[in-house]
């Protein structure tokens, strides 16, 4: 028990830290592809800093829903955090929930974010909380049938037991059911994270928002914690893409130098995720709204082939 | 009969409904008595039943007892056993929140409608209901089931004055017989090769039967169960029933009365049809896939909150067929422990099911209570005035939604473990049918979610959108222990599952031969497993504790905030025009509108703007907007069907002169057919 509270201590620290650097480096590294100079990789820190230390405004027709919201939405994506494999193959509650609960567990703070905006009556809100719903809807079978193609091959949703199958055949990824899987995942995970072509983080224009227009009215700590909380849901999901499909680095035993290396590994792997990303979100423009669903169905049949080619291969 | 705790207590409860439903109807002309002794009654009644459930549970081995009645092929012959104790454990939960929450809701019928007729009908569905799920002999099974369809008519169709509920009761009435017709031919062919109506009898018999004959049982018994279950696409009676009928009867109908179609096919299919055709769990897979997944997206379409709670039972019947279906198929491939977790996933969630759809009708009925209106379009804003309805609500909502630590989160859990099982433990190319299945239940819960985002919030969030919402008043405080009463029961089994399991452990021993609990629970009872410490598990206790840990520190992040830099109350932002309205805010059918864009192929939306405008077409005096989607099923399969119904009858007028002479005649040649058809075996 000692020990899973002692892992959980450090990862989380970890998930915490790392989280809001990873938004600032893809932020960076997408101004440098823009020829511009961009806000530098500490900005989000800044960020969440500045706005926990700002006075913060409730809407006059909000209820106790509102005030709820952003710590459901912290405390889900930290949870889901500490069920994750991060630098070893050894997630510190793993036993607790597995990645069906991952899922479920984003889907709950989600559910509450959507119940936020719609509670201050603004129009804006009530349209972002709609696009949500609407997209993470259709984005779940498709990424349902990822994660089975991958549980399957591990015959387990329990996310060490996946991470441990995977380490034994680091190459695996080579397989057409695994990269299609990825391929079907990594739509999946645009959608989620609310990046372009779906969602463009960087906007505030009405037409376009999805995530931004339902977090239109908080302000101070709450934002910071929404902020932070978006952040933490994103490395959640670039980890299980990172260490689910490329387990480089993942070691099963905890010392010193495993943990080190681990680590190396991991940022180094989302570093070259975080590109990937940024890429993406570069050579695109945002698609409209009733586009997304086309992408996402794209999505879903990539990971039906994934599945039905478990049998081929 | 025997006299052991278990039989007593469910003798006293029959009794205790007995009693209620005559006494009630005794005392019609004092509504205040009638109103106490109805509820008194069937709490008291509801409370034997769960205690006779529990003895029974507890004690494993099936209790039976018999009184032959003389007429041929018909005896009172009863059986508590390990499912049926189930059932009525269900039964007695529901029962209990509603009897307690009718002290209150009734009230407002005194004066103005006949309590003592309410409290009759009510006993009688409690009464029936028990006796379907414990009745060992076939026609005592019968003569439960239409006793349940004819009072459950008559309690849907209770506001009889109004024409919508007339015409509910109506279709309700002609699917009861549908159904009711399904399972007397299925009931015949069985008792054909058996000789005997007990249940006890089918086993050997049925194996007996032809292939043939097997599957046209199959389908008659699955037939009649559908159409009592509302399974898709014999759903058309359970939008149309749910929002007429008094709220508390919605909350059982939808709880319990469809759950009537699942204990039998469960009673059927995998205990007294022995064997069913391999293709059988294929069948209810599928159909239980596209009944979720259809279900829930009706439900998106809907702004009449009761119509709306209705669809959603649909769909969850649709997800306790995929466990069921899976069951089946596992159990003809020969793999009883999977099949075992199967029919825990099928039967805990029958059970969350009852609990969180009851729950969120008595939600309901309580916002009908305080405004007026079905209508959500209306409503907004109700959590102040209503702030425990809308707690109470809220966590239906969550368990409805299949979000953890709730316990609509650990029976899907369940369910998706055991699809993945299948996908390793069937050969050939059906399996991929499974994980299919399993993305499908996937896109429901997604969709289930977000049509209880739309639900909760725009019903009791933001400002109220109707005179009726601004002058709303909590619920007396007999509902809300009602309500309560639930919304506990929806946490409980969420966070205790691993200490309600074995419950079914009698269950699957009686059924499929195997205990399978003990797999299911690991790590001291506090981790439930898919059946192997490495396959998978979830502990929704250690989430629930977790999420509290975690979020306590962010609380104090924010306090400490709040404290030094401050915290006040302002206006929304309104884009710089004079001040934000009610008319400004997201209505349902704008929250939906995204969906009903995507899924047009099935709504077939249609809409309608009529602006009138003095000057400028961009200035609008007046604008009329109506909106409508395709009703596919009543369209497209029970128009034609009733028009030929009625050009069938039409035809058959001319042999229905009026004439006496003609009706002796057709008399006489009747029975002289019959008696030839006799004399021929």
């Amino acid at each position: 028990m000692t020990e899973v509270i002692i892992n959980s201590g450090l990862q989380l620290v970890l998930l915490l830290l790392v989280a809001p650097l990873l938004s600032g480096m893809i932020k960076t590294l997408k101004a440098r592809l823009q020829n511009r100079r961009g806000p530098g990789v500490l900005q989000s820190y800044r960020d969440i800093f500045k706005l926990l230390r700002k006075g913060m405004v409730i809407p006059e027709t909000a209820s106790w829903i509102f005030s709820a919201a952003p710590y459901m939405v912290f405390g889900t994506a930290t949870l889901v955090g500490l069920m994750i494999p991060m630098t070893t193959t050894h997630a510190p509650l793993s036993l607790f929930g597995g990645v069906l609960a991952v899922v479920y567990l984003l889907a709950l703070g989600r559910f509450f974010l959507a119940l936020g905006g719609l509670d201050t009556g603004s129009s804006f809100g009530g349209l972002g909380s709609s696009r949500e719903m609407t997209i993470s809807a259709i984005a779940e079978p498709a990424m349902m049938l990822a994660i089975f193609t991958v549980a399957l091959g591990a015959n387990s949703t329990n996310l060490s037991e996946m991470a441990k199958i995977a380490v034994t055949q680091s190459w695996r990824f080579l397989a057409p059911s695994q990269m299609l899987a990825f391929a079907a995942l990594f739509i999946v995970l645009i959608a989620e994270t609310g990046r372009i072509p779906v969602d463009n983080p960087a906007t505030h224009l009405e037409l376009t928002m999805i995530h931004e227009a339902m977090i239109l009215e908080y302000s101070g700590p709450y934002l910071a914690l929404i902020e932070w909380g978006a952040s933490i849901k994103q490395l959640v999901l670039m980890t299980l893409l990172v260490n689910t499909f490329f387990p480089f680095g993942l070691s099963s035993d905890w010392t010193v130098q495993t943990v080190g290396v681990g680590l190396a590994f991991y940022l180094a792997k989302l570093f070259l995720l975080a590109c990937l990303i940024v890429l993406v979100e570069t050579s695109n423009a945002k698609l409209r709204l009733f586009r997304v669903p086309e992408l996402l169905m794209v999505a879903f049949i990539l990971g039906a082939l994934a599945l039905i080619s478990t049998f081929l291969f | 009969m025997s006299m052991s705790p278990v039989g007593a207590t469910f003798v006293l409860s029959l009794a205790a409904y007995s009693t209620g439903a005559c006494a009630s109807l005794a005392s019609w002309r004092k509504p205040a008595l009638a109103r106490y002794i109805c509820c008194g009654a069937a709490l008291a009644g509801a409370v034997l039943g769960g205690l006779a459930a529990v003895l029974g549970i507890l004690q494993g081995t099936p209790v039976r007892w018999s009184v032959p009645s003389g007429i041929p092929l018909f005896a009172y012959s009863f059986s508590y056993d390990a499912l049926g104790g189930f059932f009525n454990l269900t039964l007695a939960i529901l029962a209990i929140a509603v009897s307690i929450y009718s002290f209150g809701y009734l009230k407002e019928f005194e004066g103005r409608r006949n309590i003592g007729f309410f409290g009759f009908l009510f006993h009688l569905l409690l009464l029936s209901l028990t006796i379907v799920f414990t009745a060992a002999n076939a026609f005592l099974f019968l003569i439960g089931w239409e006793v349940g369809s004819l009072a459950a008519y008559g309690l849907v169709a209770f506001y009889h004055e109004q024409r919508e509920s007339r015409q509910a009761g109506l279709l309700y009435l002609i699917m009861a017989h549908a159904d009711v017709g399904c399972l007397l031919l299925g009931f015949a062919l069985l008792i054909q090769g058996s000789g005997s109506a007990e249940f006890a009898s089918f086993h050997s018999a049925a194996a007996q039967l032809s292939s043939g004959r097997q599957s046209a049982a199959f389908i008659l018994f699955f037939l009649g169960f559908c159409i009592k279950a509302g399974v898709i696409p014999f759903h058309i009676w359970l939008p149309a029933a749910h929002p007429v009928a008094p709220s508390n009867i919605s909350a059982l109908l939808s709880g319990i009365v469809i759950k009537a179609g699942i204990y039998g096919m469960t009673r059927i299919f995998l205990d007294s049809l022995g064997g069913v055709p391999s293709w059988a769990g294929l069948v209810v897979l599928i159909v239980g896939v596209v009944s979720a997944v259809l279900g829930v997206l009706y439900a998106l379409m809907e702004h009449d909150l009761k119509r709306l709670l209705a669809y959603h039972s649909i769909e969850n019947i649709g997800i306790i067929l995929m466990g069921l279906g899976a069951a089946l198929i596992f159990r003809v491939a020969g793999h009883p422990q999977l099949a075992g977790v199967a029919l825990i996933a099928a039967m805990f969630h029958t059970l969350n099911h009852a609990i969180f759809k009851c729950l969120l009708f008595l939600g309901a009925g309580s916002v009908l209570h305080s405004t007026g209106t079905r209508n959500m379009e209306e409503m907004g804003g109700l959590i102040r005035p209503m702030p425990v309805t809308a707690f109470c609500f809220l966590i239906g909502a969550v368990a409805i939604s299949g979000l953890p630590p709730l316990n609509g989160f650990v029976s899907e859990w369940l369910t998706y473990q055991t699809l993945l099982a299948g996908f390793g433990a069937i050969g050939g190319l059906t399996r991929i049918l499974f994980p299919l299945a399993g993305s499908m239940l996937a896109l429901t819960g997604a969709l289930a979610a977000a049509c209880f985002v739309k639900a909760f919030a725009i019903t009791f969030l933001a400002l109220p959108r109707g005179a009726e919402a601004r002058n709303a008043h909590e619920s007396p405080r007999t509902m809300l222990i009602g309500m309560g009463w639930l919304a506990l029961a929806c946490a409980a089994l969420g966070l205790g599952v691993t200490w309600f399991l074995p419950v079914f452990d009698a269950m699957t021993e009686q059924l499929l031969g195997q205990r399978v609990v003990s797999h299911l629970v690991t790590d001291h009872g506090l981790v439930l497993s898919a059946g192997m410490r490495t396959s998978g598990t979830v502990s929704p206790a250690i989430i629930a504790v977790g999420l509290l840990v975690l979020v306590l520190p962010a609380t104090l992040l924010v306090a400490i905030g709040v404290r030094r830099f401050g915290r006040k109350r302002g206006p929304v932002w309104d884009c710089g025009l004079p001040g934000l309205s009610e008319e400004n805010e997201y209505t349902a059918t704008a929250f939906s509108k995204a969906l009903r864009m995507i899924f047009s192929v099935l709504y077939k939306p249609r809409r309608e703007i009529q602006a009138v405008f003095d000057v400028s077409p961009y200035f609008p005096r007046e604008i009329h907007f109506e909106s409508e989607i395709e009703p596919t099923f009543e369209k497209r399969l029970y128009a034609p069907l009733q028009e030929f119904i009625f050009r069938f009858s039409s035809r058959m007028r001319t042999i229905q002169a009026g004439s006496i002479h003609a009706y002796l005649a057709y008399i006489f040649v009747t029975l002289v057919l019959l008696l030839l058809f006799g004399v021929r075996k």
